[in-house]
Parts: structure tokens; sequence; C-alpha cells
């Protein structure tokens, strides 16, 4: 059984800052963390690797210092790591990115045979969920997305049962094997790093492919050129014409406030006073 | 001299070409999603968006409408043309029973080539998004995720798709200038839903799946319904109380969860409280939660951040409460308190209870 799971290194959002003059993204000094939606994916290839044995490779795209995710991933337990790095692949959108990393697991295939890519539901700087399901169409693999439980795996008749979310339920779907699943998050927790690992990890030589090595035969399909969609413009959303009316009476005290802000509202949106009627009826 | 010769030479940036073979489509497409006999709303919040963008360009709105054989599923085509579509394709198959990614890629993506749309949206419902991936990376077009705002730029006759980028903090345009279809997904309740109009009629044209179950690799085995009553239902709440980073502690929420049993509200929270733990995912609105459209929409101790913001701007009435009187919420709420929300939350709890009190005995 050989997993693959792809992750990918994103700023920590929480810590962006855009310039309040330019409008601009502020990069520096934010730090860099593991998509925390792909530990759920990686957490669930371990999990398969205690009961069933697999070997697992972690894969990422990204640039050089997206080694550093690698290395988190080897210090939790994975086996390998494949980092696909090349000014080429620059501007990619979900298209060219889903090419590239189809092109890498392939690469990684010949070696041992891939049965099962996990990845994350989304990423959480570009929030798309759209790389899992290209990689998959591109693999011609089973796609299985927010999958929160993996049910069983019959390696012997190449056989996985899953419990995918889906609107107002769960489906359980059973399906072949070589397949991808996107793994919901909250169904596990990441173990922690053993200090075996953690050594392992900072040792490790982690596999750098550029184009060639991972396998990219046509190199128009990546980076900007091989991405369909453009990004036009950036923009801060449009202030509103008229700002909150800020509540003030003569004592400012909490009861008084609140009693002004009612009157004002109810008068000036009477439905909303209705509508509240009509609940507490 | 004839006017022609006069003219001067067009100024500004070179105008953009279609590709020849790509001026074939036509159309705006809306995939018409639904799940145990009923269609999904935001299919229906989407073929009004759609409507005016096919009225910009000129051109017909379609729905799209894959389902088994039967009264329903060809009841979403006529529910479609009451929210403005003029056509409808349709594919009825009892191997679309259920959604699985194989059979839907593949009636989809057919019936794209078929007929060339130049536009195609999907919801950005887990349905959606696994099906909008497939398709589009088997189109080889481009596809932008959880739009907040569509328009069209008439010159080039490409879809405008705007959302929020870099975590949340700008929103960005994106274009797929030379390749077709252009295809978006839209999240539930970002989009209006369209007055329903029963006197509107359109024209359903059937195709078929051309697929055998046996071909099908992924079965589905059952589907265990969700307890609806223990889930908040956010997207469809009238009125929601909200708090953030503001309340402080966990046990401050209780404050929130106070004022929401007085109003009969939903609670919501954003992000930070419910990775903090204080609140369930279920309930945190904005860009990686819910999207929802209240009547009345009450933030406290919530900055404002665009990430929340895009998530609940469109409630009819936001009142904030907050201690910095710079919080960009007040840039768009309709009410501001500034003050501290452990004080003024139960106040305002309070005075609701009492005005409602008093306006129920006058009525």
């Amino acid at each position: 059984m050989h997993i693959v799971v792809c992750i990918k290194q994103v700023p920590d959002s929480a810590q962006i800052r855009v310039h309040p003059v330019t409008n601009t993204i502020m990069r520096q000094g934010v730090p860099t963390i593991v998509n925390p939606y792909d530990l759920y994916a990686l957490e669930e290839a371990l999990r398969l690797k205690d009961e069933y044995g697999a070997r697992v490779t972690v894969l990422t795209m990204g640039p050089p210092m997206a080694e550093a995710a690698l290395r988190k991933a080897i210090s939790y337990g994975a086996d390998d790591a494949v980092l696909v790095t090349d000014r080429i692949f620059a501007g990619s959108d979900t298209l060219a990115t889903s090419y590239a990393l189809a092109a890498a697991i392939q690469q990684i295939s010949k070696d041992i045979p891939v049965d099962l890519v996990f990845t994350g539901k989304q990423t959480i700087d570009g929030d798309t969920a759209q790389v899992g399901p290209g990689v998959a169409k591109r693999l011609e693999m089973q796609l299985l997305t927010y999958v929160s439980k993996i049910r069983s795996l019959d390696t012997d008749r190449q056989e996985i049962v899953v419990e995918r979310r889906s609107e107002g339920g769960v489906q359980v779907l059973k399906t072949k094997i070589p397949s991808l699943i996107t793994v919901l998050e909250g169904n596990n927790e990441m173990r922690f790093a053993t200090m075996a690992n953690m050594f392992r990890a900072a040792r490790y030589p982690v596999k750098i492919w550029n184009k060639d090595a991972a396998g990219i035969e046509d190199p128009t399909k990546t980076g900007l050129k091989g991405s369909p969609t453009v990004v036009s413009k950036v923009f801060a959303p449009t202030p509103r014409a008229t700002k909150a009316e800020i509540i003030q009476c003569e004592s400012n005290e909490p009861k008084d406030l609140s009693v002004t802000l009612l009157a004002k509202m109810f008068t000036k949106f009477p439905n909303i006073e209705k509508e509240l009627l009509k609940r507490s009826a | 001299m004839s006017e022609e010769t006069k003219k001067p030479a067009p100024a500004g940036k070179k105008k953009f070409e279609l590709d020849e073979r790509l001026k074939a489509y036509k159309g705006v497409w809306v995939f018409i999603e639904h799940e145990r006999g009923a269609i999904h709303p935001v299919s229906l919040e989407l073929l009004g968006e759609g409507r005016k963008l096919a009225d910009m360009l000129g051109v017909e709105l379609t729905g799209v409408v894959m389902g088994p054989p039967g009264e329903t599923t060809r009841s979403f085509c006529q529910e479609a043309f009451y929210h403005g579509a003029d056509l409808c394709y349709l594919i009825e198959d009892p191997l679309l029973q259920d959604y699985r990614n194989e059979p839907y890629t593949k009636g989809l993506t057919d019936l794209v080539n078929k007929y060339q749309p130049e536009i195609l949206f999907l919801g950005a419902t887990t349905l959606g998004r696994d099906l909008a991936g497939s398709v589009a990376t088997t189109l080889k077009t481009g596809l932008t995720a959880d739009c907040t705002e569509l328009n069209i730029d008439l010159d080039v006759r490409s879809l405008l798709a705007s959302r929020p980028t870099f975590g949340g903090s700008l929103l960005c345009t994106i274009q797929t200038l030379n390749y077709r279809p252009q295809m978006a997904t839209v999240r539930p309740r970002v989009m209006a839903m369209p007055e329903r109009d029963a006197t509107r009629n359109g024209r359903i044209i059937e195709d078929t799946l051309g697929m055998i179950e046996s071909s099908i690799i992924t079965k589905v085995l059952e589907f265990i319904p969700d307890e609806m009553q223990d889930k908040p239902q956010l997207p469809f709440a009238d009125i929601i109380v909200a708090g953030g980073r503001g309340m402080k502690k966990p046990e401050n929420f209780k404050l929130i969860w106070e004022l929401a049993q007085v109003l009969g509200a939903e609670v919501g929270a954003t992000r930070p409280v419910v990775q903090a733990g204080w609140v369930e995912l279920d309930r945190q609105v904005g860009q990686s939660g819910k999207t929802v459209r209240p009547k009345l929409y009450i933030a406290v101790g919530i900055s404002g951040a665009i990430q929340h913001r895009v998530g609940m701007d469109a409630s009819d009435v936001i009142i904030a409460i907050n201690n910095d009187p710079n919080a960009p919420i007040f840039d768009f709420a309709h009410y501001g308190i500034v003050g501290n929300a452990m004080t003024i939350l139960p106040a305002l709890t309070e005075a609701f209870k009492a005005h409602l009190a008093t306006a129920r005995k006058a009525g």
C-alpha cells in the first residue's frame, strides 16, 4: 500500500495584514504553516499505515522554502517527501497546479505504484477545494471528496469503503483503489512528533524535483501560461455609502443606549419588530 | 471624404480577441442541484443572478437538470423556468439516482461539449464543488470558486468573477479569457433569491447519459440523513446574534446565547471563536464558514474583517457592538454602540425583553 499525501505550505492567514494606504498584502514576517486541513489528511494516512501497513509519501508544489512543510510531515511519521519546485510553476491556478501534481504522482508511482492519494478538503489561502478533484481526473482515479471516515480497506480486493459528507447527510460509498480522497476536518487529531522522527526529519534528504524530474511533459500547461484563469484586479471592498449610526444618549448608560437603539431601529424598520413579535408569540 | 477615414485610431489597450472556435460558445447555464427530491436553493439563487448576466449578454438562460426518471426530476425543469430559465437540458437516467462523481461529470461534460455554453455556474456545496472541479479539469477550462460578485465585461464578453483573496483580506476579480466555458461556483445565500413567477415557461431538451451501471466503479451503499433538529440552520435564519474575539472568554459567550434566546435567534460566531472551540463549526459565519442573509444581524465583539463581512454583508439590518470606535464593522453596520460588550449585552437583552413584552400587550 502506497499513499501519497498532497500538502501545501500556506501563510498563517490570521496574521496577514493589508497595507492601509496601498491595499497591498504585507507578507513580511507572516509565518507559514502546513495548511491545517492537510494535517487531517496526513493523520488519516498515518492511521492506515498503522493499521494496514503502508508507505506514506508527502508531496508539495511550491517555492524552495516549502521544504519545511515536508520536514514537518516527516517528523509526524511520513516515510518519504517530494518537493516539486520550478520557476515555471509560478502563477499556477488550480488547473495548472493539478497538472503538475498529477505528473509528479505519476513519477512517484514509477518507483512504487500509488494506491491512494490524500489531500485536505481545501487550503486556507485559496479556499477553492478544486485541486483534489483536478488531480483525480487527470490521474483517472476515483474521486471521493469530503470524506469524514474511512470505514474499511480491503487491500486484496483493492476496495475501500468511506463515509462522505454531502448536503443533508452522509453517503457511504464503496470504490476501487487507486482513488483520491479529500479528507474532512475534525475527524482525527494530528499525533505528536516522536523524538526519533524529529531527528529523522532534520536529516531527511527531501527529493527536490524541477519540471524535468517531475515528469512535466508540456511546460505550457503549468504556471501562468497553463492557467485559464487570470486575476484582472485586486481591490478592497467598497465601503457603504453611509456608516453606522452610532447610538448615543444623555446618560450613555448601557440600559439607555439599548432603549434608544430599539426605538430608532423599530421606527425605521418596523418589519424587524413584527418579525420578533411573531417568533416570541 | 467619408466619415470612416476621419475617425481617430482607437486609443488605449489592445482589444482582446476571442479565439475563433470559442466564439460559438453562447448562453449562460446553471447546474440545477437537487438531493432527496428537492432543488437546492443555491441553484435558484444562481438562476436569479444568471438571468441578469444572460440579459446583459443577450443570450438564453439555461438550467441543467440531471436525475432519475420521473415526475420529480421533470418538475425541477418547471421550477427552473419559474425562477428565470428559458430552457432546460434534461438527462433522466436511473444511474443518476444518487450523486456520484463519475456519471454526473460525464453527463454535464457531454452537454457542455454538445451545446457549448459560454458560462456555467454551480453552487459551492459539497456536491457542486466535487462536480465543478471534475468538469473544469475534464474540459481544461477555468473555474473560480466561491464568487461573491458576478458581472460581465461587455467589451470582451467575459465573465468577471470576484471572490475574496489572501485569506479574505481583499477581493479579486478573475477572468477566464481564452477558454470556454467560463466556470464559477457561488455559495448558498450569497445571491438573492429571485421572485418565483409561475406564469413563466420554457423549453425542455432531453438528452441521454449513455452509461451502464457496471461501468461505474463507485457504488452508493447507503445514505444516512442528518438529524435536522440538532443542526443549526444558520444560512436560512432570520435573526442571528453573533460573537467574536471581543467576547474575551468562552464563559462570556453565554451572554450571546441569552440574547439569542430572547429573540428566537440562531447563534453565530467568527472563525477565531470557532477555532478556540467556544462554539461548534456549523455556527461559523464568513468566508470559510456559512453565508447568511438574516433580517437582523447583531455582531458583538466582532471587528468586521472582510473574511467575516463577506458572510453577513447582505443582512437587512446590522447592529454592531464593539469597544473600538474605529473597528471596520462600523463602516457597514446600520447601528453601532461603542462600548464594553459585557455590560451592553445584558442591558440590550433586557431592553428587547421589555419592549417585546410591552408591544405584545399593546398588540
